[in-house]
């Protein structure tokens, strides 16, 4: 059953902006490199300052997770007098259950490109870089081609901007953005204190933007159509629209490009099997949302945010398993720098086991979350801090698994 | 071959990474001889190569053959059949994961979620996935590797 109230949309892999599949142009991919970068060479006239006012004006907050606003944060970096600023593009995609930065990259790389060097122009930054995980490194050839003609392009509208390839070695943790800059430092992948903020001191302590893949995407959209059409995609608290990836009990899993502010049940009648029993929202550090809440469930920056991973399971699944390989995953990524995360996780593991085998009482389950909780407030990074959301939202509705 | 690599990528710390990559990417893994080598020409201590490079997963300090299968064992590929392509692989090589063959030729290991998940069971042959894995897809696919 096709839900009436899921918004498809094509604005970040298509080249027309409505929902009407009838404007869409045949395939939606621009042929010739002039075409792909047509937007840049209009956006590189326009005053600096009025491109970030337009993101902010727009209500464009991170893909990646976190929802930070884009605007803002181009407006931070912008202020400093530094000389020397970067533009980062974060192309770790480490959550399990996130795959659609892989299918960006690999079907509208050009609109990456142009959205970091908009950012470039706004900050005035030379240099920029593709942080791309070790998993993706197949892609490199195919990225390479097309930033070659995108130098070349760059180079005839007379503007000067760089953008490297760098690779990721399979660390989770890297995708945080602290994290991730100590690793193109030459270090270990190990989270910094926050404040200070990249946009004050980022890459080699310079201010820096740091943006995910498809919040690029999202600003060469809204340069290409205006403000005014990206706004009218999503709600008040989120606007566009975003690209989801759909996997586990469903029979189309992949990816797909919708509206935010949907209710989880619209989406749950369109891609699940019939008999799904819980979504995943977010992946391993996201929420776990139960059948009786699909309801009342908005995906959107105003209910549950996401970077994107949409996990199904129907009710051949065990949530008990679905937690503990979570927790193997966090207890595997974890850098170590700090305990709550280190021991933290490890204890977790131990202790849903010990419940499961009878070792423990089931009251244990409450120790174990008032562990989470703790470490929600003392972790040093978002990996150690998100561990909660899982933990207590599959423990709490579905601790008749977890027992028995 | 690392003094070639400096050339490229220069002495700074911020070498020491794509260096450690480009190493992997030829000899699939880091010797206790190259870290050394590479300290001396990075002029860090070997201390600190062999920290930063075992914080790496793709950054192994362990001898690996030289294909390097990584299988999915995240929770999707789990519930799509990752055992069973597991199984087919340690019967089809003879080892278990975490083995090498005697022969060098493979290394089986498994790895966090590496952004298939739409197409599971998947695996990572060095740089290239392999997905939508069945256990005679997985045969033919080794078969190939050993020609
Ligand atoms: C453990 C961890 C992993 C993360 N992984 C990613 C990632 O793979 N991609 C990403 O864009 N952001 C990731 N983030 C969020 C980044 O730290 C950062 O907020 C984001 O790149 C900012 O870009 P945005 O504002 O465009 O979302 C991660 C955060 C944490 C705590
Ligand atoms: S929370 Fe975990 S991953 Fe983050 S800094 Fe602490 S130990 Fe490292
Ligand atoms: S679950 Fe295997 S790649 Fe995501």
């Amino acid at each position: 059953m096709s839900s009436q109230n899921l918004k498809k949309t094509d604005v970040i892999f298509g080249l027309c902006h409505t929902t009407d599949v009838e404007h869409m142009l045949p395939g939606g991919v621009c042929k010739t490199n002039e075409e792909k970068f047509v937007v840049l060479k209009e956006v590189i006239k326009k005053d600096p300052q009025e491109i970030i006012n337009e993101i902010i004006d727009s209500g464009l907050k991170g893909r990646g997770g976190a929802g930070f606003p884009t605007g803002l944060k181009w407006k931070f970096a912008s202020l400093s007098p530094e000389p020397e600023k970067y533009v980062i593009c974060n192309a770790d995609e480490g959550e399990p259950g996130t795959f659609k930065d892989r299918d960006i990259l690999l079907k509208v790389p050009a609109k990456v490109f142009a959205g970091m060097t908009m950012c470039a122009y706004c900050i005035k930054a030379k240099n920029g870089y593709l942080y791309l995980r070790g998993e993706y490194k197949f892609m490199v050839p195919e990225l390479r081609k097309v930033l070659d003609s995108f130098h070349e392009t760059i180079k005839k509208l007379g503007y000067d901007f760089h953008i490297d390839i760098l690779l990721g070695s399979g660390a989770y943790v890297c995708g945080e953005e602290t994290a991730l800059m100590e690793s193109m430092e030459g270090h270990r992948g190990e989270a910094r204190n926050k404040p200070p903020f990249p946009t004050v001191e980022g890459f080699r302590n310079k201010p820096t933007v740091i943006n995910n893949v498809e919040t690029f995407v999202n600003v060469t959209m809204i340069q290409k159509f205006g403000v005014e059409e990206f706004k009218k995609l999503g709600t008040q608290d989120s606007r566009g629209s975003k690209v989801f990836s759909v996997s586990g009990d469903t029979p189309k899993p992949g990816v797909y490009e919708l509206e935010l502010g949907m209710k989880l049940s619209d989406f749950v009648d369109e891609y699940g099997d019939g008999d799904t029993k819980a979504v995943q929202v977010g992946g391993a550090s996201g929420f776990c949302v139960p059948r009786k809440k699909f309801n009342d469930t908005i995906i959107g920056f105003e209910g549950i945010p996401t970077g994107g991973s949409m996990m199904l399971f129907n009710s051949s699944r065990s949530m008990y398993n679905v937690l503990t390989n979570y927790l193997e995953f966090f207890a595997e990524e974890s850098c170590g720098q700090c305990t709550p995360c280190r021991v933290g996780c490890q204890q977790l593991i131990r202790g849903v086991r010990a419940v499961k085998c009878g070792l423990r009482s089931p009251d244990y389950l409450d120790d174990l979350l008032k562990l989470t909780a703790s470490m929600k407030l003392t972790a040093k990074c978002g990996l150690g801090q998100s561990v909660a959301n899982s933990f207590s939202s599959i423990v709490s509705n579905f601790k008749e698994e977890m027992i028995y | 071959m690392i003094e070639n690599l400096t050339k490229k990528y220069g002495k700074s710390r911020e070498a020491l990474i794509p260096i450690l990559q480009a190493i992997v990417e030829k000899e699939s893994y880091l010797s206790e001889e190259a870290m050394n080598e590479v300290a001396k020409k990075l002029d860090i201590s070997a201390a600190q190569v062999y920290g930063t490079a075992s914080f790496y997963s793709f950054l192994d300090t362990e001898p690996r053959g030289k294909y390097v299968i990584r299988v999915c064992k995240s929770i999707i590929a789990e519930m799509k059949g990752k055992k069973e392509i597991i199984k087919t692989l340690e019967n089809l090589l003879k080892i278990k994961v975490g083995q090498t063959t005697p022969d060098n030729l493979f290394s089986l290991l498994e790895t966090n979620d590496i952004g298939w998940s739409d197409q599971e069971p998947s695996m990572l042959i060095n740089e290239k996935p392999y997905t939508n894995l069945t256990p005679e897809k997985t045969i033919s696919i080794i078969n190939e590797y050993r020609k």
